[in-house]
């Protein structure tokens, strides 16, 4: 299973992100994150690499990890917000890859996505079960295209 | 640089002496950013330096260790977009001084702390972003130590200079990249934080490499970049000013 992050530099930002997704996509692993080091708006590096770590491993179920059981690729898609939140999430990957590869041996993408619009559309596709990485990420992206008048 | 015990001291030194000049710049820095950003510049680099100066000295190894211990506190503390800027470019050039500091390290770690800068940042110089400071330093360090072959000292004096011209120079741009950015036009007349920031790093490195070094270089920004070769006598400040007729030897 494909799982999903969103990254906002408001951590009630994100958690309501991921409560209109789960409407849609409820099946779907999702992660909210948000602030800076001390709680304050912002990103944390370290707390975008624990969210994309929980999103590969999933609340209790270890043997999902990686997936491969379920016909997906398993890997993490992640939604951003602003500026730091794309560059903090940059270096979480490539910090996740190169330290904790035990953890994190997936693959993790950004989506260039508006973030509430993008994470309503990959819960939707993670929640298939033929997902991978890059039919979430075109989901997310295709989202941009979505005229609201 | 003289062995290693020494070069990690004066290091530790650099490192300390910029937190402190970050926790007194912080106010300053935070009306700076909140002129034109989120107003979280001086708490942010504060935070982040001030938990450097702890994983520097507990990190074991060479500089190129002390450094790059630097630039993974950097990325873990100081959120914000300066976070993954300035510690992510710290920890890709602190490769870059395998083997210590020398001349020749520092121009290397100089040229690659840039350019992850611009890779991450994707900012050209001129979108009122700490390019515009660090790339008219690094550009003039590596020409004072490899074509003017000036000592490191004069070469890092020469830098901060530039910095300080870069830093003048954000202020009538308007943002293209960064949270100022959205203020458009509104952002014009507003020195950039993260510039300033920057400035403020290397005017401590210029005065910790001063202490250890127990030696001084001249500072004026405001002193012709070019030419220092004066021939008909028409530039007046050149003429009129001995060091830089000395560095033109």
């Amino acid at each position: 299973m494909v799982g999903l992050v969103v990254v906002s530099h408001s951590e009630r930002a994100a958690r309501g992100i991921v409560e209109v997704a789960s409407e849609m996509g409820g099946n779907a692993r999702i992660e909210a994150v948000g602030g800076d080091p001390d709680g304050g708006i912002g990103t944390s590096m370290n707390d975008i690499r624990e969210a994309i770590e929980e999103a590969v491993a999933g609340p209790g179920d270890s043997d999902d990890t990686g997936g491969g059981d379920d016909g997906s690729d398993g890997g993490v898609v992640v939604l951003v917000d602003l500026g730091s939140a794309v560059m903090n999430t940059e270096i979480a990957i490539e910090e996740a890859a190169v330290g904790a590869e035990a953890d994190v041996g997936v693959d993790v993408e950004i989506a260039d996505a508006p973030v509430l619009e993008g994470a309503v559309s990959a819960a939707v596709e993670a929640a298939g079960p033929k997902a991978t990485v890059e039919s979430v990420v075109n989901a997310a992206v295709e989202a941009r295209e979505y005229r609201k008048l | 640089m003289a062995d290693s015990d020494t070069e990690r001291e004066a290091l530790l030194a650099a490192i300390a002496n910029v937190a402190d000049r970050l926790a007194d710049e912080k106010e300053h820095l935070t009306d700076l950013d909140s002129a034109i950003g989120d107003a979280d510049h001086g708490a942010n680099m504060n935070r982040g330096f001030g938990a450097a100066v702890e994983e520097a000295e507990s990190a074991e190894g060479e500089a190129t260790d002390v450094v790059k211990a630097v630039g993974r506190a950097l990325v873990s503390k100081v959120g914000g977009a300066s976070g993954p800027l300035y510690g992510g470019s710290i920890m890709a050039a602190s490769a870059e001084l395998e083997g210590g500091i020398t001349a020749e390290t520092t121009v290397a770690f100089g040229e690659a702390y840039l350019e992850k800068m611009q890779d991450r940042g994707d900012a050209p110089i001129g979108a009122k972003t700490m390019v515009d400071a660090v790339t008219p330093a690094v550009h003039t360090y590596k020409k004072s130590i490899e074509t003017d072959d000036l000592s490191p000292l004069e070469a890092l004096g020469k830098a901060v200079d530039a910095a300080e011209r870069g830093v003048d120079f954000t202020v009538p741009l308007r943002a293209k990249k960064g949270r100022a950015s959205y203020l458009g036009w509104r952002s014009v007349g507003h020195q950039d934080p993260g510039a300033t920031s920057t400035l403020f790093v290397l005017e401590e490195l210029l005065a910790t490499a001063e202490d250890y070094l127990d030696d001084e270089t001249e500072r004026d920004a405001a002193a012709p970049a070019e030419p220092d070769v004066d021939p008909d006598g028409t530039n007046p400040e050149a003429a009129d000013d001995p060091a830089a007729n000395e560095e033109a030897e």
